[in-house]
């Protein structure tokens, strides 16, 4: 352990703004960057399923006239 | 080789093969960036001139890392789809153009904060930083030039073309400390020879490394496959999957 309180970790030596700004914009980078990937295939995915739904209930629909 | 090449450009198998590699590499990534960030923050010792302001360095080099590489991955991805028309290569391109631009951002970001208790400046416009700066406008340009064609295609070529000649810059910013004078500091990390510090503070910084690129490759993989389901959505096998899981 390179500290030897918590206070004395979150005050980085006095370099506490600098060390923080920076691991904290990366850190909000990244989870954002995985949160949006998953968002986009969960919409992905339910869109496709919409879509499917639609064609097939049309289908059945055809089927049902024709007859 | 080719037929390796033309079935690894099938999205079909892709999206297969993919859904089996993605697990490994997320768990990879979550552990050695877990284990990375807390050694690097709490148990690497202070620097004995920077103190504690070298923690930054834990971020701001894997990032950079990773911001060149990308753009090298870009422009191999834009010469295999110009001739071999893979359309896998081009889904991928698309999907790290904005990764690549986030993670030049993290590096010239966490740079500029570093450089205020070391250099007593955030910014200066010397051969590194500028290089660096040239990159995050070549991917901006990468990014809005896709998008800037009626025809998706067209858009993917010229990204491509653009990518390929940009790439230009990776080897001058990898150079530019060496050749120019410059106040960053060449490179201290690497793989072939002797670390130039002290090994308590090096090993966190290679786990973040491979952290890092684990983490770029899972996202890759996680949003290629995306890009897949949107762009062959009226495919027939798209279409069983969506009936499949629904």
């Amino acid at each position: 352990m390179a500290f030897d309180s918590l206070n004395e970790f979150l005050q980085m030596g006095g370099h506490a703004p600098y060390v923080w700004a920076a691991w904290c914009v990366t850190a909000a980078l990244m989870v954002g960057a995985v949160l949006h990937a998953r968002f986009e295939r969960r919409s992905l995915l339910r869109d496709l399923k919409r879509r499917e739904r639609r064609a097939m209930s049309e289908l059945s629909r055809n089927e049902v006239n024709e007859a | 080789m080719w037929a390796f090449i033309h079935k690894l450009g099938s999205p079909k198998w892709f999206y297969g093969i993919s859904a089996r590699m993605q697990p490994w590499f997320w768990i990879a990534a979550v552990l050695l960036i877990a284990v990375g960030s807390v050694w690097g923050l709490a148990f690497a010792p202070a620097d004995y001139q920077q103190g504690n302001s070298f923690r930054i360095i834990y971020v701001h080099v894997p990032a950079a890392f990773l911001a060149q590489s990308i753009f090298v991955g870009l422009a191999v991805s834009g010469l295999v789809f110009l001739v071999w028309k893979i359309k896998v290569a081009d889904m991928a391109a698309a999907v790290m153009a904005p990764l690549g631009a986030a993670m030049t951002f993290i590096a010239l970001f966490s740079g500029a904060v570093w450089g205020v208790p070391t250099w007593g400046t955030w910014w200066m416009w010397d051969a590194r930083l500028t290089s660096m700066l040239i990159l995050l406008f070549l991917y901006l340009g990468v990014i809005a030039l896709r998008g800037a064609f009626s025809s998706r295609d067209s858009g993917s070529r010229a990204a491509s073309v653009l990518a390929m000649v940009g790439v230009i810059n990776i080897p001058i910013i990898k150079y530019s400390v060496d050749w120019w004078y410059t106040l960053h500091q060449p490179a201290s990390f690497t793989l072939t020879s002797r670390p130039s510090m002290p090994v308590d503070m090096w090993w966190p910084l290679l786990l973040m490394v491979l952290g890092f690129y684990c983490f770029f490759i899972a996202l890759t993989l996680m949003r290629t496959r995306n890009e897949i389901l949107r762009r062959e959505a009226s495919k027939r096998w798209v279409r069983d999957l969506a009936r499949e899981e629904g």
